[in-house]
């Protein structure tokens, strides 16, 4: 077996028995059902797609809760072993630095699928089923929910691996894994809006779409509202969306680049540094 | 020396702020235990890193198996056993799955894992998380990990740190079997007095450079130090004064130390003996040990 195989394995097996996956699946479930059930609640008389709400609400959930918990899995992926000594064992062992990158991110996105597959998909198939079932176009929006979630977790880790690389201690990479969320999450987004009043909405509608692919979270935020008309009815984005005009496959592609930038220079920093 | 294991040559490792290795030469022959002695900072670790080929050198030469270990294939690796310095395995992992972990790491099955878990005297705790284990506990896991794949050469940084004296025995019984099948081994220690009976050369490294290198006996005839006679008296005055011309490194009652050069402490042996049984009752030989020597060159 390969090193690469071998190590993604041992992550994935590490995250299962601390309880990693147990935790942040309840988590994702237990917040999943409430928004999904609360979320439907309105709507169920009004003969609406509950799936398409519960798309809506659980991409919203995403942002803030995906971010976080790759953030939280991966910070200390490099630096924390460096500190227990066993990165440099590691590095003694027949494995390219590259094999214990790569395989370690393989693991780590396997975790966050599980997580995400598993407490995700239970609630939509719960609202989908309960609901007397949901046309074709909203499980399709629900599966692309799923995959770009897991995509946006990977952009994090991509992200905390970078923040893992270059930092001298496990606590000040925590510190900072906490303020790139922040950034993406929050920062960001009150900017551009802050910006956005500052100049009377005078900012070019030709330049505003393009800011928000600077931050994954909005980029994936677009992805879901508006890949899919009937979720795009009930996002509120319509407005924008109308504007916004990337097809769904270039956000896919912009969100793909988001996790190989980071990830590419996370490489290129631990290859440099001696451990 | 082509068939050495380990050469180096004018070996300089620079750090921005400071020079960890500074030009320090020498050949290791295969199938011997090596003693790598030094403080905190003076290289022992960087040495290692740069055996290992986990960082450049600055300048000179490292050679390990003869080849150079920063640019050989991967797979040279196999051929390495390495324990670092301060190691903690993983805690949430039984003793067998982090041992099996290393194993397919190595290109092996997980079959020889609790052999070798037996050979260290882990046996009985491979079922339980690595949590639960003990420091030395964990040295042990080190060292069973640094034996997967059999390699031809050991570098085992401060290995025998958290163990008691049983099991340190018992380490150096294992590291004396491991020479015997022909393995180098290279083990940086500061308990000093116990490598004294079971290494074949030593290495002495002072903020960086290298200080003494050889068998502790040309070790110990480079340093000259003396050797020492304690000598059980009833009487140390007159025993002073019998001996006239040796030179008394400490005298108390009940007993009196004598100095002399290495080489003639069977004259001196010789003339405290013929002094007769009421003035001197017992006599202990003391050599320059291994402290002593780390002392003298060390400093």
């Amino acid at each position: 077996m390969s090193p690469l195989w071998v190590i993604a394995g041992k992550e994935m097996r590490d995250a299962t028995r601390n309880r990693w996956v147990v935790s942040a699946t309840l988590l994702l479930a237990g917040l999943g059902f409430a928004l999904a059930f609360l979320g439907s609640a309105p709507t169920g008389t009004l003969g609406a797609k509950p799936l398409a709400v519960t798309v809506v609400s659980l991409s919203s959930l995403t942002i803030f809760l995906v971010p976080l918990i790759s953030l939280m899995l991966a910070y200390d992926a490099l630096v924390g072993e460096a500190e227990r000594g066993t990165l440099l064992l590691l590095l003694a062992y027949p494995v390219s630095k590259g094999q214990v990158l790569l395989g370690k991110f393989i693991g780590h996105v396997g975790v966050l699928a599980l997580a995400t597959i598993v407490g995700y998909g239970s609630a939509g198939l719960a609202v989908g089923l309960g609901s007397g079932g949901a046309d074709l176009k909203s499980w399709q929006a629900f599966g692309s929910l799923l995959g770009s979630s897991v995509l946006l977790g990977a952009v994090f880790i991509a992200l905390a691996y970078l923040v893992s690389a270059l930092a001298r201690e496990r606590g000040s990479a925590a510190g900072v894994a906490i303020g790139v969320w922040l950034w993406f999450v929050v920062l960001y987004d009150m900017g551009l809006l802050g910006v956005l009043v500052a100049s009377k909405g005078q900012i070019h509608e030709k330049i505003f779409p393009w800011l928000l692919l600077g931050d994954p979270a909005d980029v994936f935020r677009l992805f879901n509202l508006t890949a899919f008309d009937n979720v795009r009815a009930f996002s509120g984005l319509a407005g924008l969306s109308g504007q916004v005009d990337f097809s769904p496959r270039f956000l896919l592609a912009v969100l793909l680049a988001w996790v190989l930038v980071p990830l590419t220079g996370a490489m290129i920093v631990f290859r440099k540094r001696e451990w | 020396m082509s068939n050495s294991v380990i050469a180096v040559e004018a070996l300089v490792k620079q750090f921005p702020r400071h020079r960890a290795l500074d030009g320090i030469s020498f050949a290791i022959p295969p199938g011997v235990c090596v003693a790598l002695l030094g403080h905190n900072g003076a290289g022992k670790s960087t040495l290692m890193k740069l055996l290992l080929g986990l960082t450049l050198p600055t300048s000179g030469s490292v050679r390990v198996l003869g080849e150079d270990p920063a640019r050989a294939a991967l797979t040279f690796r196999r051929q390495l056993g390495f324990l670092p310095e301060n190691v903690i395995f993983h805690d949430m992992l039984t003793g067998t799955d982090t041992l099996a972990f290393y194993a397919r790491l190595k290109g092996e099955g997980s079959e020889r894992c609790l052999g070798l878990l037996e050979r260290v005297g882990l046996a009985h705790a491979a079922g339980r998380r690595v949590k639960t284990y003990s420091k030395g506990m964990r040295q042990r896991l080190g060292l069973a990990q640094a034996l997967l794949g059999r390699p031809r050469l050991l570098l085992l940084d401060e290995p025998t740190t958290g163990l008691d004296p049983m099991l340190r025995q018992e380490f150096y019984r294992i590291i004396q079997e491991l020479r015997g099948e022909g393995v180098t081994v290279l083990l940086s220690s500061h308990l000093l007095t116990e490598l004294e009976a079971r290494t074949d050369l030593a290495i002495i490294l002072r903020q960086g450079s290298l200080r003494a290198y050889g068998s502790l006996e040309e070790l110990r005839a480079r340093a000259a130090l003396p050797a020492r006679l304690r000598v059980v008296t009833q009487e140390p005055e007159r025993l002073a004064r019998m001996l006239e011309g040796i030179p008394l490194a400490l005298r108390e009652p009940g007993w009196v130390e004598l100095e002399c050069p290495v080489e003639e402490k069977m004259a001196l042996l010789r003339r405290v003996a013929q002094l007769g049984a009421d003035l001197v009752r017992d006599v202990e030989v003391q050599l320059p040990s291994l402290d002593d020597v780390y002392v003298h060159f060390g400093h």
